[in-house]
């Protein structure tokens, strides 16, 4: 039973973190504002919310199951509270505060309404924390990390959300009306009337 | 139920385009693309269509889209 739970506490982590990572790089895809993947701009946003949301159902449980582990010993206050624990407590306190900054930026989206846009945002931003320090956790704390799989995985997540952040910081990130884009450039270097399709 | 009245917030509107998505029955993208309804910055939304709006409400990233008060008649 044991056994079980310690490999469902397992899996749900690792799963969470592609679940984190899809969020996250539609998550900078949302705010770039294009249809991307062959989805609508609104269905990007949908999948974003959706992944995140089933992202966190996997950390509950990840969380849950590890809490009966006999080995760990964990007590329900290392979840919130960091590097208070006894078993490794460096690499489980990343995970607490992972999961603390999780339930705010959770809570504050489906707030939104209530809290406001700006509220909303500035908490959002710690997802950029949130996602890296939980990807040190699954390295360090990870019984998997030493196999080649899982470390694939784990680059194949980080090249995910660099790439996107990169591409997020880049001039080229914002596109919305194509004439919007043009305003940017300096205007004697467009010599041909930029093309305007979207109205008839 | 009676068609509800969507709207269009301008000091927020940030031209992402959702809305336009969802709606294509009641709005069109303008040359910046920004939404255009018929009627400016409040339209009604038909029955058949509140769905949609819903969904248009929520899913605006920016919370530029909000119902007001339902249109009598």
């Amino acid at each position: 039973m044991s056994e079980a739970l310690w490999a469902l506490g397992r899996g749900t982590g690792v799963v969470a973190l592609v679940l984190m990572t899809i969020t996250v790089v539609l998550g900078i895809l949302t705010r770039s504002g294009r249809p991307a993947f062959g989805m609508p701009r609104f269905a990007v946003t949908l999948v974003h919310r959706n992944s995140a949301l089933i992202g966190t159902v996997f950390i509950l449980i990840h969380i849950v199951s590890l809490l009966f582990d006999p080995y760990a010993q964990l007590n329900l206050i290392d979840y919130f509270v960091p590097f208070v624990g006894a078993y490794r407590p460096f690499w489980l306190g990343l995970g607490a505060v992972a999961f603390d900054l999780i339930i705010a930026i959770v809570v504050t989206s489906l707030l939104r309404r209530s809290i406001g846009q700006r509220a909303f945002r500035v908490v959002h931003w710690a997802t950029y924390a949130m996602w890296p320090i939980a990807l040190f956790h699954a390295i360090g704390t990870g019984t998997d990390a030493s196999s080649g799989l899982f470390i694939l995985l784990a680059l194949a997540c980080f090249s995910a959300v660099a790439g996107s952040v990169i591409w997020r910081l880049s001039t080229h990130f914002q596109l919305r009306g194509a004439t919007r884009l043009d305003r940017r450039i300096d205007p004697s270097r467009i010599a041909p009337a930029p093309e305007v399709k979207e109205i008839q | 139920m009676p068609g509800r009245t969507l709207h269009i917030d301008w000091t927020r509107c940030d031209a992402r385009g959702s809305c336009i998505e969802l709606l294509p029955e009641l709005l069109r993208r303008d040359n910046w693309g920004y939404p255009l309804a018929r009627t400016g910055s409040e339209f009604a939304v038909p029955a058949h269509l509140d769905d949609a709006a819903e969904d248009a409400v929520n899913l605006c990233p920016v919370l530029a889209l909000r119902f007001t008060a339902p249109v009598r008649g």
